[in-house]
C-alpha cells in the first residue's frame, strides 16, 4: 500500500506542505527556461530568430525547422536509419551490459568481504577523480591496438563497465540488512543466486537510476576519437554536422536538440514511475 | 608460507566472488587504469605525442609549481568554482530531492522530470551562451535593457568580472544530475518504519525527521554524491570553454582542466598536461578524503 506520508505523515504541516510547493514552482520553472527555450527556438521561423529585439516566446509557430532538418537528413549519402541504428545498438547494449557487470561487481563489493575486496574498489572511487583529458591519448593508443578503431565496440566495450555505475550500485547495495543476505545463504542460496534472486529486486530504484545516466550518456555520445568511417557514425555526430553547417541551419539546430532529447526523456518517465510502483509493494525491511 | 596458504583458501571460499567482479575489473583495467597510469607516467617526461616519451624526472612538476604562472591564475579560479559550485550544488539537491520526496506520488514524478530536465540533453547549456550573449540577441540583456537596470549591453561571457559567475551559474544549473537522481532513489529506499518510529519517539517537524531519521540512514548516497560533486566541481571544463571561449578573456575563466587540455590538445606538451591532471587528482583525492571523513562521522557508511 501507498503510504501518503504528505497528508497522514506524523509531522507534517498544511503550511509547511504549501510552503514546500511554492519553492518547487519557482526553481522549477528556472531549471525548465532553458529546456522550454529550445523547444520554442525550434518552433520559430528564421525571421523570428533573428528578430531584434529578441523575443522570448514564438509568433507564428512552424515546424518549418523540423521540415528542412528532414530534408537535411534525407539527402545525406548514407541512409538515415543506419546512424540511428547505430546509436541504438551502442545504447542498448552498452547500458544493459553496464547494468549487468556493474551490479555484479557491486554486490560482490558490497556484501562479502573477499580479499582484495578494499584495494580494488579504491580503486574505481580513485578512477573517479581522475579527470578526463589526457587519458584520451592512452585511451586511443589502447583502443588501436586492440584493433577496435571504428567499431561500435569501442563504445560499447568501455561503457560495460564504468566506475559510476559501480559506485552507485554499491552504495545502495551496502544498506542491504547483512541479515537477508544470511538468511539467504542458510537457506543454500549460492552467492549468484543471493544476487538476481535477493539483492538485484532491493536495488531497483538505484538499477533504473543507472540505466538513465547510461542510456543518456551513451546516447548522446559521438563517437569521440575512435570514429571515423561515415558507415558507423552516431546519430549526434551526424546531426551536429547537419545542423552546424551555417547560420541558416539555427532553427534546424534546435530542432535536432529537442528530438535528441525524446528518447532519454521517455526512458526517464517510464523508469521513474516503475521506481514508484516498486517502492510502494516492497520496501527494503530493515 | 602458511599465510599465503590461508590467503588462498580464503580465496578459493570467496571464488564466486571473483566471477562476479572479473567482467567488471578486466574491462575497468584495460580501458580506465591503465590509460590512468599511462597518463600518470607521461607526467615524469617530455611527450610531445609524436617523439617517443624521455624520461625528465620531477621536472615537468618543478615548472608547474615554480615557473608557469598561468597555472597559479587556474589553481585560483578552479578553488573559486570548486568551493562555491561544489557545497551549493551538494546541498541544493540534496534540499530539492527532499522537498520533492515530500509531494504526493504523481506529483513528485513530474518534479523529478523538471528538475532533472537540464541533464537530459548534454549539451543543453550552450543555450545559456543565448541568454547571456553580450550582443543584442543576448536574452538576459535585454531584459535588463528594457527594465532600464543597464543602458548598454553587459558582455556577460567576456567581462572578466562577470565570466566566473555567470559559469557557476550554469554549471551549478547543470549539477542537478547525477547526485540529484541518486538522492531521490535513496530517499525511497529509507525503511518506512523508521518514521512511524519517530514519530512515537517525538520527531515533531519534518526538519527534525531529515535531521534525525532521513540522512543519518542515507550515508552511501551522501558518500556516492559527495564523490561525484568533487569530481565535478575540480575538474570543470567543457562548460567554460563553451561559455567563455578559449582562450578567455585574461583567461579569467581557466581552470586546472582547461590548462590541462590547454598543453595537451593545443600544444601537443602531453607530459605538461599529464603533470597537471596528476596535481589535479592528488587534490581532489585529499579532499574526497578529507569529505568522507566528516560524512561517515554523521552517517552509516
Amino acid at each position: 500500500m501507498k503510504f501518503k506520508r504528505s497528508k497522514t505523515g506524523p509531522a507534517r504541516s498544511t503550511a509547511g506542505d504549501t510552503a514546500v510547493f511554492m519553492i518547487l514552482i519557482i526553481v522549477g520553472l528556472f531549471m525548465l527556461l532553458p529546456f522550454v527555450y529550445a523547444i520554442i527556438q525550434s518552433l520559430k521561423p528564421t525571421e523570428e530568430i533573428f528578430a531584434y529585439p529578441p523575443k522570448f516566446f514564438v509568433r507564428n509557430p512552424t515546424f518549418d525547422n523540423y521540415k528542412t532538418l528532414s530534408q537535411l537528413v534525407d539527402s545525406l549519402w548514407i541512409p538515415f536509419g543506419r546512424y540511428f541504428i547505430n546509436s541504438a545498438v551502442v545504447t542498448v547494449v552498452g547500458t544493459g551490459a553496464n547494468l549487468l557487470f556493474s551490479s555484479m561487481a557491486a554486490f560482490a563489493f558490497a556484501k562479502y568481504n573477499f580479499p582484495g575486496n578494499k584495494w580494488m574498489f579504491s580503486l574505481v572511487v580513485a578512477a573517479l577523480l581522475f579527470s578526463g583529458t589526457v587519458t584520451a591519448l592512452p585511451q586511443y593508443i589502447i583502443m588501436s591496438g586492440l584493433g577496435l578503431i571504428n567499431t561500435l565496440y569501442s563504445l560499447i566495450i568501455p561503457a560495460a563497465a564504468t566506475p559510476l555505475g559501480l559506485f552507485l550500485m554499491k552504495n545502495f547495495m551496502v544498506q542491504i540488512p547483512d541479515t537477508v543476505i544470511e538468511a539467504a545463504t542458510i537457506d543454500g542460496a549460492g552467492i549468484l543466486k543471493i544476487y538476481y534472486r535477493v539483492c538485484m529486486p532491493l536495488v531497483k530504484p538505484a538499477a533504473l537510476t543507472l540505466v538513465i545516466f547510461s542510456f543518456q550518456g551513451l546516447w548522446n555520445s559521438t563517437g569521440g576519437s575512435y570514429i571515423y568511417e561515415e558507415a558507423w557514425k552516431l546519430l549526434p555526430t551526424v546531426l551536429n554536422d547537419v545542423a552546424s553547417a551555417g547560420i541558416a541551419r539555427v532553427g534546424s539546430a534546435s530542432a535536432a536538440s529537442v528530438l535528441m532529447m525524446l528518447p532519454p526523456c521517455a526512458l526517464f518517465i517510464f523508469t521513474q514511475s516503475r521506481i514508484v510502483e516498486t517502492m510502494a509493494f516492497s520496501g527494503i525491511k530493515g | 608460507m602458511k599465510d599465503n596458504n590461508r590467503l588462498l583458501s580464503r580465496m578459493f571460499k570467496y571464488k564466486e566472488c571473483y566471477l562476479l567482479v572479473a567482467p567488471f575489473y578486466i574491462i575497468f583495467s584495460i580501458f580506465v587504469i591503465a590509460p590512468i597510469a599511462i597518463a600518470i607516467f607521461f607526467g615524469f617526461t617530455d611527450f610531445n605525442m609524436l617523439e617517443p616519451p624521455e624520461f625528465i624526472g620531477l621536472s615537468n612538476y618543478l615548472t608547474l609549481f615554480f615557473e608557469d604562472d598561468v597555472f597559479l591564475v587556474a589553481v585560483r579560479n578552479t578553488l573559486i568554482f570548486a568551493v562555491i559550485t561544489g557545497p551549493v550544488s551538494y546541498f541544493s539537491c540534496l534540499l530539492f530531492a527532499w522537498l520533492i520526496n515530500e509531494l504526493p506520488r504523481g506529483l513528485r514524478s513530474v518534479m523529478t522530470f523538471v528538475f532533472y530536465a537540464p541533464s537530459m540533453s548534454g549539451m543543453l547549456y550552450v543555450i545559456w551562451a543565448y541568454i547571456f550573449s553580450g550582443d543584442m540577441y543576448g536574452l538576459l540583456n535585454q531584459i535588463l535593457m528594457s527594465f532600464g537596470f543597464v543602458k548598454d549591453p553587459v558582455q556577460w561571457l567576456t567581462n572578466t568580472e562577470t565570466m566566473l559567475g555567470c559559469i557557476i551559474i550554469v554549471q551549478i544549473w547543470m549539477s542537478l544530475g547525477t547526485s540529484f537522481l541518486a538522492f531521490i532513489a535513496g530517499l525511497q529506499n529509507v525503511d518506512r518504519s523508521l518514521y512511524e518510529a519517530g514519530a512515537v519517539d517525538g520527531i515533531r517537524n519534518r526538519i527534525q525527521e531529515l535531521v534525525y531519521i532521513t540522512l543519518p540512514s542515507m550515508g552511501p548516497q551522501l558518500l556516492f554524491s559527495a564523490v561525484m560533486q568533487i569530481s565535478a566541481a575540480f575538474s570543470v571544463s567543457s562548460v567554460c570553454m563553451t561559455l567563455a571561449g578559449f582562450p578567455s578573456t585574461d583567461n579569467a575563466a581557466l581552470t586546472v582542466a582547461t590548462h590541462a587540455y590547454d598543453f595537451g590538445m593545443i600544444r601537443f606538451e602531453m607530459g605538461y598536461a599529464c603533470a597537471v591532471t596528476t596535481v589535479l587528482f592528488i587534490a581532489m583525492m585529499a579532499v574526497n578524503k578529507w569529505i568522507q571523513k566528516i560524512i561517515s562521522k554523521y552517517a552509516d557508511v
